[in-house]
């Protein structure tokens, strides 16, 4: 039998129900292996020890007996966005450093009634704005591949443990490539779904038409056991889809011969580095041998994806950030001398500068004499985005490009200049502007850092993604790469 | 385009936010090239689109029958709240 940590999500949940080893077990394999590794990584905001050791046991009698869900028994952590009744829910901010959370997201919920076991809550940038986890007040998050660089963010906690195999799948949230960037960065599968897909109940707001739940794995196999788990209509989020969640575990064999991939003209530009290009074309020439048919496509608009989110997710974040009020959770300033000091002085400290940089270039663009220049402008321009995607989903069945630009980067190196760090993005923000489901899958290595690739799919055709990225995996092995010191 | 100090404290008085005087200058320069970055926008021909509504083409927000679905929570949800006296949540005088 092959070391504990070295198996994905969906093979664990199999061991554990051939009782080949217990939850207990497993879940303290991964407890030692992320208390170990937080010096040096930092990964982690909260490790749950006791409850998580508590859910195992009464998982290990489920299996006993029987019984239980599809991730019976199977350790998970998650981003420390999503609330966890009982446990700190912080966003990696001073502003809810000490909220404990009085319910669970529905995501939660939903992979708790599945068996999983819940190990901890994951570090991330400042309410999911960042891209490279340095924006967090509990400190950055380093990459295992090689603590110097940034793991990539917003959820870079989630990346790191998954990649350093501290935890065989957590969660994530993706508003404009937050689940896929830091994927591709730490050499994981990376899955942000279809807008509506999953709910957001109990995310911790941030631009909530962009904003969609996902999961972080080590393969496509594993990400479509988590994803099928949690995935579903709910009633307490107004944008949650009533669509029936298929197997996706099921259709991961469906065959990808005659599949019409379309490679994105728009994500081949002069910011893509020659190393990071040369595995992706490596990585569209496999996908041709598998019998897919490759052609080139033009997304005219696309380029204009990065000016459009940064004014649209500012402006969303700027009206749900307004909640942190310093009166009925989170943070308070010592001795307000009236409401407006209160106010001003409990959010000038509770939130970091990427926060505050955020919130006002929102409350700007929302303000009177800018809103039709800044923020309808840019709705308009998410509408052309959106229909040259849809526009090229009548002649191709996925979308196939880079995830990011370049490999991972160093610590300290982008974060004097916003737009730098905003440029991170710039392949990623399509698919959110759109609603669209997309998948970071690792495809090589440029100077031992992993590269990803992103696949790109029509709304809802999440199994398609999944089935295609898995047909790779079964003839590449780039996702079972660990990095050193962890393997 | 570029922002004056005094745009810049406003914007931080309409987003109820205290700068500090260091922190100003940090974000008049920053916020004045986030604008020029996104000023690319003006460029493009919009004049026949409709500003999007919602990610999902066709959908709009669902609404729930008006039917009372919670319970009342609100010690367990005061235990997260700064200051609260008697089931109340506690702010500084606002009438004198």
């Amino acid at each position: 039998m092959s070391e504990l940590h070295h198996m994905g999500l969906a093979e664990l949940a199999a061991g554990l129900r051939a009782r080949r080893f217990s939850s207990f077990e497993l879940t303290e394999t991964f407890l030692k292996r992320i208390e170990a590794s937080q010096g040096a990584l930092n990964a982690f905001i909260s490790v749950t020890r006791e409850a998580a050791l508590a859910q195992a046991a009464a998982a290990d009698r489920a299996l006993a007996a029987g019984t239980g869900g599809a991730l019976e028994g199977v350790p998970v952590a998650h981003k420390d966005l999503f609330c966890t009744k009982g446990v700190r829910t912080t966003c990696g901010s001073r502003m809810l450093d000490k909220f404990v959370s009085p319910y669970d997201a529905t995501v939660v919920a939903k992979l708790k009634s599945a068996g999983a076991v819940m190990l901890g809550k994951t570090n991330m940038d400042e309410f999911a704005m960042g891209s490279s986890n340095e924006t967090s007040y509990y400190g950055p998050v380093r990459n295992p591949w090689d603590p110097r660089l940034v793991p990539g963010g917003s959820s870079g906690g989630s990346a790191a443990a998954v990649a350093a195999r501290l935890v065989p799948g957590a969660t994530a949230t993706d508003t404009g490539g937050s689940i896929r960037q830091p994927a591709a960065l730490c050499g994981i599968t990376g899955l942000k779904p279809t807008y509506g897909r999953v709910s957001r109940y109990g995310m911790v707001a941030f631009a909530s038409s962009l904003d969609q739940g996902g999961v972080l794995t080590a393969s496509a196999a594993d990400a479509a056991l988590m994803l099928r788990e949690m995935a579903g209509f709910d009633p307490n989020d107004s944008t949650s889809v009533e669509r029936e969640v298929p197997d996706y575990v099921a259709e991961l064999d469906a065959p990808l011969a005659g599949l019409r991939v379309g490679l994105l003209q728009e994500f081949f530009d002069k910011g893509l580095e020659p190393g990071n290009e040369q595995r992706i074309r490596a990585a569209l020439k496999v996908f041709e041998s598998l019998g897919a048919r490759l052609s080139e496509v033009s997304l005219p608009n696309l380029p204009l994806s990065v000016p459009v989110y940064y004014v649209v997710a500012p402006a969303e974040c700027s009206s749900n950030l307004a909640r942190f009020d310093g009166v009925r959770y989170g943070h308070r300033c010592e001795k307000p001398r009236d409401l407006t000091d209160l106010y001003r002085r409990t959010r000038g400290e509770g939130f970091g500068a990427e926060v505050k940089r955020r919130i006002m270039t929102g409350t700007y663009v929302l303000s009177a004499g800018y809103y039709d220049a800044y923020y309808l402008k840019a709705q308009r321009v998410r509408q052309l985005i959106s229909a040259d995607f849809t526009r090229a989903f009548t002649g191709v069945d996925v979308l196939m490009g880079p995830t990011t630009p370049t490999p991972a980067f160093p610590i300290g190196a982008k974060t004097s200049d916003p737009i730098t760090m905003y440029l991170n993005d710039i392949y990623t923000i399509g698919a959110n502007l759109a609603g669209l489901p997309a998948v970071s899958i690792p495809c090589g290595f440029v100077s031992e850092l992993p590269v990803g690739l992103q696949i790109v799919g029509p709304h809802f055709s999440e199994a398609r993604l999944l089935a295609a990225a898995h047909a790779f995996q079964r003839a590449t092995d780039w996702h079972r790469r660990i990095p050193a010191g962890y393997a | 385009m570029a922002l004056t100090r005094e745009q810049i404290e406003s914007i931080a008085a309409l987003a109820r936010l205290e700068l500090t005087a260091e922190e100003l200058p940090v974000y008049q320069d920053s916020l004045s090239r986030i604008l020029e970055f996104v000023g690319a926008l003006e460029r493009a021909d919009t004049a026949s689109v409709t500003p999007m509504a919602h990610p999902l083409p066709g959908l709009s927000q669902r609404l729930r029958p008006d039917v009372v679905t919670e319970q009342d929570h609100h010690a367990e949800y005061q235990q997260n709240a700064p200051q609260v006296a008697a089931g109340l949540y506690l702010v500084p005088k606002v009438i004198e």
